[in-house]
């Protein structure tokens, strides 16, 4: 398999969130900038384009040394149809809460699969 | 019968049916290995299911304390995201990918695995320093949380998508693979059947037509019976006239 042989560069967390999760994320110490200046990590204020953030998401769900992809709720629900067609195992998308928005299980596209599976 | 459903276009001939046998033998034993296999990965399935929704909502919890101790970092030392965000050079917070087996599946699972850095030693310096080792600390747990939330996740995408994968083979070699090869052996069978009937009837008609060509062509009939005496007729003209003796009672 292909994702198997992968997993093994895959060692770091990327984050795409407002400035506080960003802050408190970086000072437990997962940020990263990379040989070509590339951080690991996108800062997303009211003043971000949606199409910057649909660019940050599309590259780090593409670069192979991410494991996971944390995404703040409220972010992820701006660019929600992108996300609901994440399918993919490698990096892992977790959506997380942020200070200003409380976590909303309903939303999250994972956990509506879960719902999905024990409804049936 | 044979000629209703699909079959293998093959020779019915004896060799034929023996493999048929074989194979309808082999897809059966590959059906329930795979029956077997997919209960077993359902019933893990159904495990990291519930575990990936009680670790969603742990996440929750755990993400407010975290903000909440980052406002308590900005209530004593001011805005340091500036500050945090320039000093990030080089991830001292790393996971590392480990692989898990289910019955032949390879699942994912991320460990934490953190090295001791000096990043952000100088943040906090002049006040608050407290409260920001305490943000790290609290910080560093909810990510814990979060790597281990998202290997839940991981291997409940792979599982999803090994079930489906398992599901359709199982339905298939159920519902394609075994009545094919099943309608294979009947049309064998009945095939032999029919030469075996053509056979004997083949056989039958050169045994009549060697019988009819050895017979001598004078007596065509034979008669079992013999020919009527004509004799018996006088016989019984004799015995009416002949007397018997008187009964005395």
């Amino acid at each position: 398999m292909a994702t198997t042989t992968s997993t093994k560069d895959r060692n770091l967390l990327a984050v795409i969130g407002d400035e506080d999760s960003i802050t408190g994320l970086l000072l437990a110490g997962i940020g990263h900038i990379n040989d070509k200046q590339k951080k690991n990590f996108l800062i997303v204020d009211s003043k971000t384009q949606v199409s910057t953030i649909e660019a940050a998401f599309q590259e780090f769900t593409e670069r192979k040394d991410i494991a996971i992809l944390l995404i703040n709720q409220h972010i992820a629900e701006k660019i929600r149809p992108t996300v609901d067609k994440y399918q993919q195992a490698f990096p892992a998308l977790l959506e997380i809460p942020s200070k200003d928005h409380p976590y909303d299980p309903s939303k999250d596209s994972v956990l509506k699969r879960v719902q999905k599976l024990f409804g049936e | 019968m044979s000629g209703t459903g699909a079959r293998e276009n093959i020779f019915a001939t004896r060799m034929a049916l023996t493999n048929t046998k074989l194979r309808l033998k082999g897809a059966q034993t590959g059906h329930s290995l795979l029956a077997k296999k997919r209960d077993a990965l359902t019933t893990r399935f159904r495990a990291i299911l519930k575990k990936v929704d009680e670790a969603k909502r742990k996440m929750g919890r755990v993400m407010q304390l975290a903000s909440f101790s980052m406002a308590e970092v900005t209530y004593a030392t001011g805005d340091i995201s500036y500050l945090v965000q320039e000093q990030a050079k080089s991830a001292t917070f790393r996971v590392k990918a480990k692989q898990e087996n289910v019955s032949g599946v390879v699942l994912p699972t991320f460990e934490v695995d953190r090295v001791a850095g000096s990043d952000f030693n100088l943040t906090g310096l002049g006040r608050g320093g407290q409260q920001v080792l305490r943000a790290k600390e609290v910080y560093a747990k909810a990510i814990e949380t979060l790597v281990e939330l998202a290997s839940l996740q991981t291997a409940f995408t792979i599982l999803d998508e090994v079930i489906r994968a398992t599901n359709r083979r199982v339905n298939a070699i159920e519902h394609v693979v075994i009545p094919r090869l099943e309608n294979t052996i009947k049309y064998i069978l009945s095939e032999l059947d029919e030469m075996d009937r053509e056979e004997f009837f083949r056989l039958k008609k050169v045994q009549g037509k060697k019988k009819r060509t050895n017979a001598p062509p004078e007596r065509p009939f034979e008669f079992d019976e013999p020919p009527i005496n004509p004799e018996e007729g006088q016989e019984s003209i004799d015995l009416l006239s002949s007397k018997d003796s008187d009964v005395i009672f």
